[in-house]
């Protein structure tokens, strides 16, 4: 579903990603696991097209996307929940669930049913501010807002970051069915290792730039793997 | 009691004066960051459509508040298309473009019409008497007009899709691209919005100033003033600091000179913007309506 191929991108004058290739398929869920500053996040925004690719490729559903502009890859059906979660500060859980259902080709009023009928934590505060969510809602609402807008590829960059225990369990629970109702294909990026593990088929650990490894899921419960393979994370 | 009347009616079309003129401004510079230093020749440009336009025999209402908005909203579509849209970002660039366009404004409109005008554009309505004393019937229409468009305005970015696309952008113009949403067009359609806002108001006050190449240069720094003491918050923001400085203009006008008014409008604006660095809305509202 999405080829990636000698990925490199850069901050600024610093060089962030030095030449990652990953292949995805269709329903797969990938973990990129990886400390901060390795390029986790600047991976996902040159997926997105927030970031420009000084070289490589990016090839979603066998087209080149490379050059793309943002809007045009999220129309072609890749959602981006960001790290921070970018919620509208000032627009209403309503209005933010309908920027995700704005321009994309679905019924507004029954993509906000369904939005609420998963994430049933957001009904009671529909009509709150968006800055107003603790940053566990916030999250729940930045899927929401992106599911809104029926994505095949999810972008999903540190979900439980400052996020508490009780809705990382709900988070991972709504991406399991949602990877069993929608056929979702996600990519997640995460330091949670808990996280990472219940919800990928494969993890790969990026370091200075370059996926350096793939562990297997199950492998990270066990903390001398863990050691062994990625260092110590938490 | 017939004094309080008039002062009173005198204040509130200064205020909407301030809202007319500024309010193209504020869509802009609040919704884009761009500082737009042609600001002042989009008014002067809606006032010389309506002057060509009267000329050619057409309605002067249909001039005022439909040719004036439209021209200049397509002038300004242009001007984003050519030349803003590359600086996006770069304030200091766009200040100095902005300026260059305003230039280029004044210029040719001098090459075409000459630096004077031969007709004045009549102003359609009398006196409107209290008492003994008297106010034009045209400044209670202005007010009037100022209330349309700050309500026209909160009803498209409160309740339609384009307001909510825009209001979003706004607010975080990465996060909208990525649920689908063109900040480009976004940005088109909001530069060209503020300059039909401008136009327009060029045409309402064709008929009360003297319509003239340099005519922006009298209405800039005001719109400015206005701009930043109101803060982020676009229409509340433009409305309560053309409140404020609007009242402290006439009451100071009133107990001196005009002149004195225009000095007490700066040091209202000064001494507010002492105090509240963000304008009256920034540490409140945020980046809103």
């Amino acid at each position: 579903m999405l080829e990636v191929r000698d990925l490199k991108a850069n901050y600024g004058q610093i060089p962030i990603l030095d030449g990652i290739s990953m292949t995805i398929a269709e329903g797969n869920t990938v973990g990129v696991l990886g400390h901060n500053g390795m390029g986790k996040t600047t991976l996902l925004k040159t997926i997105m097209g927030l970031v420009r690719a000084t070289a490589g490729h990016v090839r979603y559903l066998g087209q080149d996307i490379t050059d793309k502009p943002v809007h045009e890859r999220n129309q072609m059906g890749i959602g981006y929940v960001p790290q921070g979660r970018a919620i509208f500060p000032s627009l209403s859980v309503r209005d933010n669930l309908r920027m995700g259902c704005a321009v994309a080709p679905v019924e507004e009023k029954a993509a906000l049913e369904q939005a609420l009928a998963t994430f049933p934590r957001l009904a009671p505060l529909y009509d709150r501010l968006g800055g107003t969510l603790s940053g566990g809602e916030q999250q729940l609402l930045a899927l929401a807002r992106c599911l809104c807008g029926m994505p095949k590829l999810i972008l999903l960059d540190e979900p439980t970051e400052g996020v508490q225990p009780s809705i990382i369990e709900e988070l991972i629970e709504i991406m399991r069915n949602l990877k069993q109702s929608r056929a979702l294909t996600v990519i997640l990026v995460e330091q949670n290792l808990d996280f990472i593990a219940a919800l990928s088929n494969e993890v790969h650990v990026i370091q200075k730039g370059r996926l350096v490894r793939q562990v297997e899921p199950a492998h990270l419960s066990d903390p001398a793997m863990v050691d062994e393979f990625i260092g110590t994370f938490v | 009691m017939d004094l309080a009347a008039i002062l009173i009616l005198q204040a509130v079309s200064t205020v909407a004066t301030l809202v007319i003129i500024s309010i193209g401004l504020a869509v802009i510079f609040g919704m884009m960051r761009v500082i737009n230093l042609a600001h002042g020749e989009f008014i002067m440009l809606g006032g010389y459509t309506v002057f060509v336009a009267t000329n050619a025999g057409i309605n002067m209402w249909v001039a005022m508040l439909v040719l004036a908005p439209l021209v200049v909203g397509v002038i300004g579509i242009a001007v984003e298309r050519l030349v803003i849209r590359h600086l996006y970002g770069r304030m200091i660039d766009t200040l100095l473009a902005s300026w260059g366009l305003s230039l280029f404004f004044i210029g040719s409109i001098t090459t075409i019409f000459g630096n004077t005008t031969t007709s004045q554009i009549a102003s359609p309505f009398g006196a409107v008497r209290i008492g003994a004393y008297s106010i034009s019937g045209y400044d209670i229409f202005l007010v009037f007009m100022a209330m349309t468009i700050v309500a026209g305005l909160f009803v498209l970015m409160r309740f339609t899709k384009f307001g909510l696309l825009t209001r979003g952008t706004m607010q975080n113009a990465d996060m909208a691209a990525a649920l689908g949403v063109n900040p480009g067009r976004i940005y088109m359609v909001t530069f060209g919005l503020g300059a039909a806002l401008s136009g327009l108001a060029g045409g309402l006050l064709a008929p009360l100033s003297a319509v003239l190449p340099t005519m922006g240069a009298a209405f800039i720094a005001k719109a400015f003033i206005t701009v930043i003491s109101g803060g982020t918050a676009i229409l509340f923001g433009t409305a309560s600091a053309s409140a404020l400085l609007g009242t402290v203009n006439t009451v100071a006008t009133y107990l001196t000179t005009p002149v004195l008014g225009e000095v007490a409008l700066l040091l209202a604006a000064i001494i507010l913007l002492r105090l509240l660095p963000r304008g009256i809305t920034g540490r409140f509202l945020g980046r809103d309506l």
